[in-house]
């Protein structure tokens, strides 16, 4: 039972893994996505509708990171060039992605695509444990494990991951040296909601191989509180995507086995989750802030 | 000072405006002709367009898909009346809103087709009586005048389904997602194992929820951790099947229907299933309205059509390659019982506490059967 829930936990959990580490590149460099279940949600009807076009997921994978990068532009455009509320600005793109793709996706509802397919690793498949938990999954989980890494060696180990930082710690000091902050800011964000498409995308051409309205329920969401409590930290945001991974596969795997837990009880656990996590970590989460971000917290605004 | 003044009355005047536009919105749609020559015509008579609003989308595999198939018969059985139809309606205020601007259009007939549309459905019916407004799966206790609610014994095609899974599978496992414990989904199940028990008295059903009628990422993961348990036929009581049936077939596994008929996702784990066939019921129902002939008929009520009285729309789906011949013998003879008086329920039936809900040699009635909220033996799963 252990590995059925830690194998449906590293399923479950990219998708939100790839939203959260969307959502730090964003919020790293000062801007806050309330609207990144939007882009997950236009991202996956985008890699849906896209692989069901061109019949090679691939470049449905593609053009699910183009719609979440496309609707997070709209919201760069909103709260960094005009300075507008960056939650409302993000929590209305949201809404308006719901609908949009309610409305677009019914076309695609009884569309058959040529999905993911499980892909095992040759030798460490095999291993008892390790290989069903790690080595049993679609391609773009075996991108995951390499994507957390590469966001964290790119923000903290690279030219381009200091100004992208600097923008979200100390944008006068950017300025001061003749870069852009609304440039990076813009970067990031779009980024950033590539990143979410890209998740939002393996839901629906690698996970349940279908496209209903309102299919990401809630994961988005899920996917900012990461980045909080996993403190701004692409690799403790993995983590905690996979926690979260674990939350919603533990219904299953309980119910299949017979568990007589009340089935409305087990939803409610990944939120619960978050809420115990927050608690724990308190004010160490606040402390963990890029400093233009608490700017952002007490204004709601960059300005 | 003063600007401050002006921006404060500003608010207050806007408010003020915005308030009586949400009143004005809100108050009952006034209703043409009131109440008083009500009673010179039957609600219905002579109608020249019919409502019907679905809650999910019309090619899902599943439910609404076969409420769509239903308005295309409608529409063709009825070349003089306009049907107007509506998906993705959700099962709140918005349901009551979507007919009564089906109302206002001239409907004087509307079919709301989800369990969870009945109580928007009752309040539009208070609201006009003049139209018939009949509700698909609910129950009214009393029915008004102008209402009545209509379905189909929808397990007896399913028990009938279960036989086919018991007869196949090989690990003795078989597989149930369904959305919520209501009793028509109990009765589901349970009846679907006592089928299956006709064939192999062992077999365990998994009973799993997904607490919602579709949502897919939620079913992918029901399904796996089903399949990784050893489960080798899959069923569900689902909006939209599509998902469901993929996995299953990927994985090798069979695949009993319900809602449509799907095999076409399933070519060769396809056993059998339940569909739904609305068109003729759909024609009864209207007809007799329009022949003013609603009021006191066994349309105003609670309308429940089995497979003994010949008119059950919910029936069985044709049998997939691997059915073998003695399967289909066995099924032929259990759906002739059926019609000719028998029910899956007939006594013993015991729960999975041990208490025996149905003594032996008695038969429930379909109040009783609608009013389920137990699993039987053989059901892995709690209802709460």
């Amino acid at each position: 039972m252990i590995v059925e829930i830690l194998s449906g936990a590293v399923r479950g959990g990219t998708s939100i893994l790839y939203a959260g580490l969307g959502e730090s590149v964003s919020e790293r460099s000062g801007v806050i996505n309330l609207g990144t279940e939007g882009a997950m949600l236009v991202g996956a009807l985008g890699g849906y509708a896209v692989t069901a076009q061109t019949g090679n997921p691939w470049i449905g994978v593609l053009g699910g990171a183009a719609a979440g990068a496309l609707l997070s532009l709209v919201h760069a455009v909103l709260v960094v060039s005009r300075g507008a509320n960056q939650f409302a600005s993000g929590l209305t793109l949201f809404f308006l992605a719901l609908g949009l793709t309610s409305l677009f996706g019914t076309g695609y509802v009884s569309r058959q695509i040529n999905a993911f397919t499980p892909v095992k690793v040759p030798v460490l498949g095999d291993l008892p444990v390790v290989g069903p938990v790690l080595f049993q999954h679609d391609p773009l989980v075996y991108v995951a494990f390499v994507a957390a890494p590469l966001v964290w060696w790119v923000l903290f180990r690279t030219r381009a991951g200091l100004l992208l930082r600097t923008a979200g710690e100390r944008s006068d000091a950017l300025v001061v040296h003749g870069y852009s902050v609304t440039r990076v800011r813009y970067v990031a964000t779009v980024v950033g909601g590539a990143l979410a498409g890209v998740g939002g995308a393996h839901l629906s051409i690698a996970y349940a191989n279908s496209w209903f309205e309102g299919m990401v329920a809630g994961r988005g969401f899920i996917a900012v509180a990461l980045v909080i409590f996993g403190m701004w930290n692409p690799i403790t945001i993995a983590g905690g995507a996979y926690l979260f991974g674990a939350a919603l596969s533990l219904a299953s795997v309980l119910q299949a086995g017979g568990v007589a837990v009340n089935q409305f009880a087990l939803d409610v656990v990944p939120f619960v989750l978050t809420l115990v996590v927050l608690a724990v970590l308190g004010k160490r989460t606040l402390l963990a802030a890029p400093d233009e971000l608490l700017k952002v917290l007490d204004n709601s605004t960059s300005r | 000072m003063r600007i401050i003044r002006r921006t404060r009355l500003a608010l207050a005047a806007a408010l003020a405006a915005a308030a009586v536009a949400a009143l004005a919105a809100c108050s009952p749609a006034a209703s043409s002709g009131g109440g008083s020559d009500a009673s010179a015509e039957a609600p219905g008579a002579g109608a020249t367009k019919i409502g019907f609003i679905a809650v999910g989308p019309k090619d899902d595999f599943g439910y609404n898909q076969a409420v769509y198939q239903g308005v295309e018969a409608l529409r063709e059985a009825l070349p003089g009346v306009e049907v107007i139809d509506a998906y993705n309606i959700p099962e709140d205020d918005s349901a009551a809103t979507t007919m009564e601007s089906m109302i206002a259009q001239g409907a004087t007939i509307i079919f709301a087709t989800s369990y969870g549309h009945l109580d928007a459905a009752k309040k539009v019916a208070e609201a006009h009586p003049d139209v018939v407004v009949v509700h698909q799966g609910g129950l009214l206790d009393p029915a008004p005048a102008n209402m009545g609610t209509y379905f189909g014994s929808v397990f007896e095609p399913v028990y009938l389904a279960g036989i086919a899974a018991g007869a196949a599978t090989e690990t003795g496992k078989l597989g149930y997602v369904y959305a919520i414990p209501i009793p028509q989904t109990l009765a589901n199940i349970n009846a679907y194992t006592l089928g299956a028990q006709t064939v192999r008295p062992d077999v365990e059903v998994i009973a799993v929820s997904t607490t919602s009628w579709c949502t897919p990422g939620t079913q992918a993961d029901r399904v796996a951790s089903l399949l990784a348990k050893g489960v080798d036929v899959m069923t569900q009581h689902q909006d939209c099947t599509k998902t469901i049936i993929e996995a299953t077939e990927a994985a090798g596994a069979y695949t009993v229907g319900y809602h449509a008929d799907a095999s076409e996702l399933a070519p060769e784990g396809w056993l059998t299933g339940s569909e739904w066939n609305w068109g003729p019921l759909y024609t009864q129902i209207a007809q007799t309205a329009i022949d003013g002939d609603f009021v006191g008929s066994e349309f105003n009520g609670n309308y429940r059509a089995d497979m003994a009285s010949g008119a059950n729309p919910f029936v069985a789906s044709e049998f997939g390659p691997s059915v073998s011949e003695e399967t289909k013998a066995l099924i032929a003879a259990a759906a002739a019982e059926l019609e000719a008086g028998g029910s899956p329920f007939e006594g013993p039936v015991t729960a999975q506490d041990g208490t025996v809900k149905v003594a032996e040699g008695e038969t429930p009635s379909i109040e009783t059967i609608e009013q389920m909220d137990y699993f039987v033996k053989g059901v892995t799963g709690t209802t709460s």
